[in-house]
């Protein structure tokens, strides 16, 4: 009886885990196995490297810079949504009326395609008539071709684009604390900024730290803003590890070393969540 | 609730100009696709001296846009209905059924939502070539519904715990048939999961570039966001055209966020905050 049910369970399991298989898990190994291939089809080029192409990117400052802007347009980004987050929560939970039409406005910006988002900050950033250097009072400032600027404005543009999704994920925690805590504070005699240190953001802390988490592997992964709004440029300063793996892929066509990229890409994602998981595990915030 | 005071009328409304400042680059994209041609260039002033059509007319007027917009609506609807469908399937097998290697299977799926692109874009890219599926609604179809499926099964099984196994049982005891039970008693409970999780697959369809950018070569299967990003400037860049394209590639988007805000809450809840 028991076997026959767990038939049925893998029957109807069945068509998404084939889809699944075919779809993701096929190419993944797949993918390993072109990252350990030379394959130049422009040239004809097509053989077994080994790990020929991993020991080129360990030594390719290429790599090494796009690695670097990587981990700090996540890590810059990432912590700005967070502290933004956590304020505009606070600032939507004490909104009396008008609190939906808040949230539609910040949830905007989370649902819009990531390429419209780069051609809003395309244009706010241009450097004539951008709206962004008129607020500024009508500095000449080259945003995006600058190379100190374009890091900064990409982040900004990220930031803008997916900060909303911390805030809601904080907000609705905060509407699950119940009111008799703050009545239990303030009883004893705990201020605005007591209750807020003290009670408010370490009810908080578990919820933040799994935006965290999902904002810091989407971080890691994106592609679309950058490649869109400054393709990486200039002078390579905002090309993060996707954007390497994609010109390598279809640009220099060269299909062995964009793979191995992207294989690299991957790995960092997988080993980010399981070093936080753990991290997490052992403060006992997730099982 | 308290009455609210005058100073927290004005406190609440200064905080909404404020969240409306946060739409200002949606909302300044807004204005700059109703300006005139020749008040493009100029700022100050920032508001224009009249409205316009004329850069939605010009969008509309290329085949292109137009185009992009049908492929994005037909690839969306039908990637949202396939990975539902699996979804729904492989979700309610998971909750009802004792699966060996259930929680195997669960941290595999959550995993999955993790997983970034542009790690099977290549391999992708040659398999789809290799059906002879390049340039067609199919390839983003299977791309997209692979990628959108493991948030689908996470959201479903969620919702799925939440309508108690009781209910079946009862009306198996009653004479039901599980099919039977499961078309008059879950599904209608799970209907506003199904919608949440309907949404965030047709917006995800809509928005995504990656595959789209790379599986398509000709107006036959380019998506908006493609047509966006390669959006044609022959001698200067027509910023009114890119802003009135850009608006309508946000029209699924605004409508999700201010008419169906309800479900798309629920939905990126419902993803985040299980364990």
């Amino acid at each position: 009886m028991r076997d026959r049910r767990s038939w049925h369970g893998l029957l109807l399991l069945a068509p998404a885990l084939l889809t699944l298989g075919a779809l993701t898990l096929y190419p993944t190994v797949w993918v390993l196995w072109l990252s350990l291939q030379r394959r130049v089809p422009i040239f004809d080029v097509h053989r077994f490297e080994g790990i020929g192409n991993y020991a080129f990117l360990a030594t390719d400052p290429r790599f090494w810079k796009a690695a670097q802007v990587t981990v700090l347009f996540t890590i810059a980004s990432v912590a700005l949504e967070a502290v933004g987050g956590v304020l505009t929560a606070l600032a939507l939970r004490g909104q009396r009326w008008g609190s939906r039409v808040a949230l539609s406005l910040l949830l905007l910006a989370w649902a819009l395609p990531s390429v419209v988002t780069a051609k809003l900050f395309e244009w706010l950033y241009n450097p004539a008539v951008g709206l962004i250097n008129f607020v500024l009072g009508g500095l000449p400032l080259n945003w995006l071709g600058d190379p100190r600027l374009a890091l900064p404005g990409l982040i900004l543009a990220d930031v803008w684009r997916t900060m909303p999704f911390v805030t809601l994920l904080c907000y609705a925690r905060l509407l699950a604390i119940p009111v008799e805590i703050y009545e239990a504070a303030q009883l004893d005699g705990a201020g605005a900024v007591a209750t807020l240190t003290r009670v408010t953001l370490p009810l908080l802390r578990r919820i933040l730290l799994i935006a965290v988490l999902f904002r810091t592997l989407d971080a890691i992964r994106s592609f679309d803003l950058m490649f869109v709004l400054t393709g990486g440029g200039p002078a390579g300063t905002t090309e993060t590890l996707t954007v390497y793996a994609y010109r390598s892929l279809f640009q220099a066509v060269q299909l062995g070393l964009g793979s191995a990229v992207g294989v690299v890409v991957f790995a960092l994602v997988m080993l980010t969540a399981w070093a936080y998981l753990r991290a997490l595990r052992s403060e006992g915030i997730v099982a | 609730m308290r009455p609210v005071s005058p100073l927290g009328r004005l406190r609440d409304g200064l905080m909404l100009v404020g969240f409306a400042l946060y739409a200002t680059p949606f909302l300044w994209q807004l204005l700059t696709a109703f300006k005139p041609e020749a008040e493009l260039m100029v700022l100050p002033p920032l508001l224009p001296t009249r409205l316009t059509w004329e850069h939605f007319r010009a969008v509309l007027d290329q085949s292109v846009m137009l185009r992009a917009l049908v492929n994005s609506l037909g690839v969306g609807t039908i990637t949202t209905a396939l990975a539902l469908a699996l979804g729904l399937f492989g979700a309610y097998g998971l909750t009802r059924y004792p699966i060996p290697g259930k929680g195997l299977l669960l941290l595999v799926v959550v995993g999955g939502t993790a997983f970034p692109q542009i790690a099977t874009v290549s391999p992708l890219y040659l398999l789809l070539r290799a059906l002879g599926l390049r340039d067609t609604w199919l390839a983003l179809i299977l791309a997209n519904t692979s990628f959108a499926l493991p948030l689908v099964i996470w959201l479903l099984t969620g919702f799925l715990q939440e309508v108690p196994a009781q209910l079946e049982e009862a009306a198996a005891v009653d004479g039901a048939s599980r099919p039977r039970a499961f078309r008059w008693i879950v599904l209608p409970l799970l209907a506003p999961g199904l919608a949440s999780a309907a949404l965030l697959t047709f917006l995800f369809s809509w928005n995504e570039f990656l595959f789209a950018y790379t599986f398509t070569a000709t107006e036959a299967s380019r998506t908006v966001p493609v047509a966006l990003a390669l959006f044609p400037g022959v001698f200067e860049v027509p910023w009114g055209d890119i802003a009135a394209a850009s608006m309508l590639a946000s029209v699924p988007p605004v409508v999700l966020v201010i008419v169906l805000q309800r479900y798309l809450v629920r939905g990126l809840l419902g993803g985040a905050l299980r364990e």
